[in-house]
């Protein structure tokens, strides 16, 4: 996912003359093909993201479309006024191409691993917040990033992250896309953003084989949200199920109950948000260690899942 | 502190234009009843003499691609600018009587987008010379002669981003950019040899490879000549340190950081900052 986000800004790049990119001392031989082809457009800088991204305004202001790329946590924690008052206030087209959004980092511990970046990114007003389930899928995004005036966070998967995209399904900015839709009422609407829609497309299998029907959705763009497409999937459901990398304060599940809450009301669904807790994690391991620790495989959904139910079912 | 008695303010008193500039910042205080004072006041001349007889703009034409790019970086020191932007056009000369009120377009700090003729959006300290890289690599790829000058607080060069995106622009050799520093050694604490020393502050840019040098922030001819001599060098940015003299023009404000800023001016004070400046 990394490397075809990267390989597309080159791209897009021989095709417009708006796009630059800017790396934050990245690896060594990074866009080579960018850099002899377009020297101009490529700026390697050095450990700086508070200038980068104010560099990046600035180029902006100008007619450029820059391309930001580092690691998550030091895009979103470390350059936070800048990223809200330079790009959010002047509402400009940056992209924030942030590598290892979520555990990815597991292995490195928590000063590398991103779980409130969606929180805190949408919580901006202008900013745009996209996670994409996969590589093929991050092409279509990346194609339609040339024609999206305002300053967009990309949030970045492992690499190889399996793909469950398909392209006849199509990709537009803020419109989330159904996976698998549910046989009837009554049944369980998963929700998620970046790669754990593919934990939710397994889950759902899962989920059928024990006859419970589950639809998936997969909102790529937790803000704008897509409240239309959020609220047809919810609306026949018994449960909602929120998945996500991230810590729950603030999240993708927190940004679906506001919704859900402001436009259902009593009418509501019961919901379940699959997140990380506030908490610092403690393990280190690899990225799929850490979704075992916070019940993010999909059997695990699925078992949630089915827990959330009987307990609704206790209740009614 | 030599260089302050030699340089800050020395170059004897105001002349005209300086104190009518200097009634249209009073002219603003009074609209809104509040105000940063002594920092708008240290930085007339400098925006002064960039005005009158530096960067090239038209104030019909904001926009105009080829015009030379101004960042107050030190957006508190707004009142200074926005009586600039009346004086040149940018805006009617009546909009500073609506400064700070709730529909106005002159907030307590620029913003770009509301104001014509404001660059970019500032009030939070340490963003302007980041944004003025950006916007002197746009210039060197888009092949325009445009300009670009930043002009920052001392208190503000405390923050690290200022130094981050210094070091950028040594390293991309942006003659085309210059860094003023507006040197009138009060924050909003205190002298900034207490809260945070600076010195030596020329041998800081010197060493973040800008060609530095220093001069009376309120010396008009000698700013004039300085600004006509740029850039001072053709491989770097350059930096002028402008000694200056918070709350310039007005006696009984000058040196005192109480002056910083003002959350309430009620008409007597505006009667005393206005006979002030007869």
């Amino acid at each position: 996912m990394r490397n075809t986000c990267l390989n597309m800004v080159h791209e897009l790049a021989r095709r417009d003359p708006r796009p630059v990119f800017i790396g934050s001392d990245l690896s060594p031989g990074l866009l080579d093909a960018m850099k002899a082809e377009m020297p101009e457009r490529y700026y390697m800088e050095g450990i700086a993201e508070a200038n980068v991204v104010g560099m990046a305004a600035g180029l902006a202001m100008d007619g450029y479309m820059p391309y930001v790329n580092t690691i998550a946590t030091f895009l979103t924690r470390r350059c936070y006024e800048q990223v809200a008052v330079d790009l959010c206030l002047h509402d400009l087209p940056v992209r924030l191409v942030a590598n290892g959004g979520g555990l990815v980092y597991a292995p490195l511990g928590p000063t590398h691993l991103a779980i409130e970046d969606i929180a805190i990114m949408r919580a901006l007003p202008n900013m745009t917040v996209v996670a994409v389930s996969d590589a093929p899928e991050m092409i279509r995004f990346m194609e339609q990033t040339l024609d999206w005036p305002k300053p967009i966070y990309i949030r970045m998967g492992k690499g190889g992250d399996p793909v469950v995209s398909r392209a006849e399904l199509g990709f537009r900015i803020g419109k989330a896309i159904p996976m698998r839709n549910a046989r009837g009422k009554g049944g369980v609407a998963l929700m998620a953003t970046g790669v754990m829609t593919a934990n939710c497309l397994a889950a759902a299998e899962l989920l059928a084989r024990d006859g419970i029907d589950a639809s998936v959705l997969h909102v790529h763009t937790v803000k704008p949200l897509d409240a239309e497409a959020v609220l047809e999937h919810a609306r026949p459901a018994r449960l909602v199920v929120t998945v996500e990398e991230g810590i729950a304060i603030g999240g993708f599940g927190s940004a679906v109950t506001d919704l859900l809450v402001e436009q259902l009301g009593r009418a509501m669904p019961a919901m379940l948000r699959l997140a990380l807790p506030d908490a610092f994690p403690q393990k280190y391991g690899v990225q799929n260690d850490h979704f075992e620790v916070f019940g993010l495989t999909p059997p695990q959904i699925a078992a949630s899942a089915q827990q959330a139910l009987a307990r609704d079912e206790g209740f009614a | 502190m030599e260089a302050d008695r030699v340089l800050g303010g020395a170059a004897g008193p105001l002349d005209e234009r300086s104190k009518q500039l200097r009634r249209l910042i009073v002219r603003g205080l009074a609209g809104g009843g509040r105000g940063h004072i002594g920092s708008s006041l240290s930085l007339v001349e400098i925006l002064r003499v960039l005005y009158d007889d530096v960067l090239r703009f038209r104030p019909g034409e904001p926009g105009w691609p080829a015009r030379d790019r101004m960042i107050l970086s030190k957006g508190h020191g707004c009142l200074a600018l926005y009586a600039l932007l009346a004086d040149k056009g940018f805006i009617p000369i009546e909009t500073l009587d609506s400064f700070c009120r709730r529909d106005s377009i002159l907030g307590g700090h620029p913003e770009a987008g509301k104001i014509p003729g404001v660059e970019a959006s500032t009030g939070a300290l340490g963003h302007g010379l980041s944004i003025g890289v950006g916007m002197a690599l746009a210039a060197r790829m888009q092949l325009r002669d445009s300009r670009v000058f930043v002009v920052l607080g001392d208190g503000e060069i405390d923050e690290g981003s200022v130094w981050e995106a210094a070091m950028c622009a040594g390293k991309h050799r942006l003659s085309h950019l210059t860094a003023i520093v507006d040197y009138n050694k009060i924050q909003s604490a205190g002298p900034t040899r207490e809260i945070q020393d600076l010195e030596p502050l020329l041998d800081k840019w010197r060493a973040f490879n800008f060609a530095a040098t220093e001069i009376d922030g309120h010396d008009v001819e000698g700013l004039r000549a300085l600004f006509h001599r740029l850039p001072l060098a053709d491989d770097r940015p350059t930096a002028i340190i402008c000694h200056t003299v918070k709350g310039k023009g007005i006696g009984f404000a000058e040196h005192d950081p109480n002056w910083h800023h003002k959350a309430k001016i009620p008409p007597d004070l505006v009667a005393r900052l206005t006979a002030a400046l007869e």
